[in-house]
């Protein structure tokens, strides 16, 4: 092993322990992703009939589902949150410390492990969507924008999940702390279009993070126009929650030695 | 040769309560060095500095040869910890945290070959599949202890290693530190225990309020409080007070009905036995009490260990 390829152990050595410890915990996987599940389903086929008459006639499956997706996203890094509190309770991130490995492997393990966590998820979501109707029309291109943007997406969420978790000071409260960015999809337009909410309330879900990336997705998806303005916010977004993730994370991280 | 680990005026303190203040240390190289001292003395805190856990306010320390604030990896590479609360991945079994524990120290394809060992070693193998949130209190240490070893550090820190632990356990525990120190480990450790440093320890400090206020073989900290003494127990108060009278140099304890003579061995046993009978006395109880750790230790500090 030389000194050029020991971070790159160690973060892969990290990876590994982290889908090792979510493979052994499925259960909060199966929640996490079942959340999203859930709502699809509520939406498209409880409150669905009903919400589509404000579409204009168009298919409400085919409205929701990237509303969905960002949604996904969002509920699958509470695990991370959870997992870095569990970590910092056993103590064994004491022991890494008083070792000479690369010391980012730690985080970059959780970060790695959730954001596969995330796309997993996704994926599931986009099956359950096409099981009950949902089609749609992206090509090649398309697809890698969508999976290029649910990546990017995901290791923000889950650099800033991981933040939260080092914030967080028990395992009980990291479950509650992610509790807004579950919620935060609900004021956008993933689920009705924004321009049916009252003032306020409509220029706060228009810029928020989640609407500009439920609108690229929602072009890629159905083969649609994204207007720059709209990508740009997405990437902008993106890029502000993955700095102050970051650097909110490594602050933690130095904080809880 | 240098000594393992050598510490000169250490202080560090958290906001304004001075947990360490000028703590000196020198620790030769293969030895057992016991760091003796109540809770709160500050023994996790100066593991955790010699460990690069933590960050000194001031004073200087080396371990292995360096300095751990400036060349913390090299000191890593040189030692292994097992704090007071096994630091191991609960949804992991045995074998699998070993394995992580090589993987991080890139022992490669000879990593599985050291687990194995390990495994053998501290007697985990029959539970090696299982995951270690099944373990029994005294398997999750030994685990710990192991996870520990996987670099061959020359040095070890024991934080508390058998607190919580069983008595029975606890030997067997010690039986390892014994068989490390054999292969030529230094080992550090700190303990409650006043018992286990006597046991396992060449040298042993005292610490007390952040400062070291004695350090030697257990036999010369047990020389500092001098002898042992018969101690006897009476049924009723009156005959507290009168054998304090007959018996000389006697120190007489109404509230405990107890009476304690300077003196060991059969001789100090025999003559307190004639002066009782004498008198017309009868104990309710006698012992013979040597000097142990905890008289150093009350001695030296006024306190009363658990």
């Amino acid at each position: 092993m030389t000194a050029a390829t020991a971070p790159v152990a160690d973060v892969w050595t990290m990876s590994r322990r982290q889908l090792r410890r979510i493979r052994r915990y499925p259960s909060l996987t199966v929640m996490l992703v079942g959340l999203p599940v859930v709502f699809l389903l509520l939406f498209v086929f409880v409150l669905g009939g009903t919400l589509s008459g404000g579409l204009g006639g168009s298919s409400y499956v085919d409205y929701v589902v990237p509303g969905v997706l960002a949604m996904t996203v969002a509920s699958v890094v509470q695990g991370p949150i959870i997992s870095v509190a569990q970590d910092m309770s056993e103590g064994i991130i004491a022991r890494f410390r008083t070792m000479a490995i690369f010391r980012p492997s730690v985080l970059a393990g959780h970060v790695l492990g959730g954001l596969l966590q995330a796309v997993l998820g996704v994926v599931v979501v986009l099956g359950v969507s096409v099981a009950i109707g949902f089609r749609p029309d992206a090509g090649l291109a398309g697809w890698a924008g969508v999976l290029g943007l649910v990546v990017a997406f995901g290791a923000v969420l889950t650099w800033l999940a991981v933040a939260m978790g080092l914030a967080a000071d028990s395992v009980e409260t990291a479950s509650n702390v992610g509790l807004p960015l579950t919620l935060l999809p609900f004021l956008g337009s993933g689920f009705v279009p924004t321009d049916s909410m009252p003032g306020p309330l409509r220029v706060f879900a228009e810029y928020q993070p989640f609407t500009p990336v439920t609108e690229t997705l929602r072009g890629f998806l159905l083969a649609a126009p994204v207007p720059p303005s709209t990508w740009l916010l997405a990437l902008g977004w993106c890029a502000l929650i993955g700095v102050g993730g970051y650097l909110w994370a490594r602050r933690g991280y130095e904080r809880r030695s | 040769m240098t000594p393992a680990v050598l510490v000169r005026g250490l202080r560090k303190a958290f906001d304004d309560h001075t947990v360490l203040e000028s703590l000196d240390l020198e620790i030769r190289r293969g030895s057992v060095f016991a760091l003796l001292g109540p809770n709160g003395a500050g023994k996790t805190t100066t593991v955790r500095i010699l460990a690069t856990q933590l960050t000194a306010d001031g004073g200087e320390v080396l371990v292995a040869g360096h300095d751990p604030s400036s060349e913390p990896d090299a000191v890593r590479r040189a030692i292994g910890v097992t704090g007071q609360f096994a630091a191991v991945d609960d949804l992991f079994t045995g074998r699998e945290n070993l394995q992580l524990m090589a993987d991080l120290h890139h022992l490669g394809r000879l990593g599985r070959a050291r687990v194995t060992e390990l495994l053998r070693r501290f007697d985990l193998v029959d539970a090696a599949d299982r995951p270690a949130s099944t373990y029994s209190g005294g398997m999750r240490r030994r685990l710990d202890l192991a996870m520990g070893l996987m670099g061959r550090p020359e040095i070890l820190f024991l934080d508390e290693p058998t607190t919580g632990l069983d008595p029975r356990t606890r030997r067997g525990l010690w039986d390892l530190v014994r068989e490390l120190a054999a292969d030529g480990v230094t080992v550090l450790l700190t303990t409650q225990y006043l018992e286990e440093a006597d046991q396992l320890a060449e040298r042993v400090a005292v610490l007390d309020g952040g400062r070291i206020v004695a350090e030697g073989t257990p036999e010369e900290l047990k020389r500092l409080v001098g002898g042992g003494h018969v101690r006897l127990r009476f049924a009723d108060p009156d005959d507290v007070a009168r054998a304090g009278s007959v018996l000389p140099a006697a120190v007489a304890d109404p509230a405990t009905l107890t009476v304690r003579v300077p003196g060991e061995g059969f001789g100090a046993v025999r003559e307190v036995v004639d002066l009782l009978e004498t008198a017309g006395l009868v104990a309710v109880d006698l012992s013979v009490h040597t000097p142990d750790l905890d008289d150093v230790f009350l001695t030296l500090t006024g306190k009363v260990t658990s």
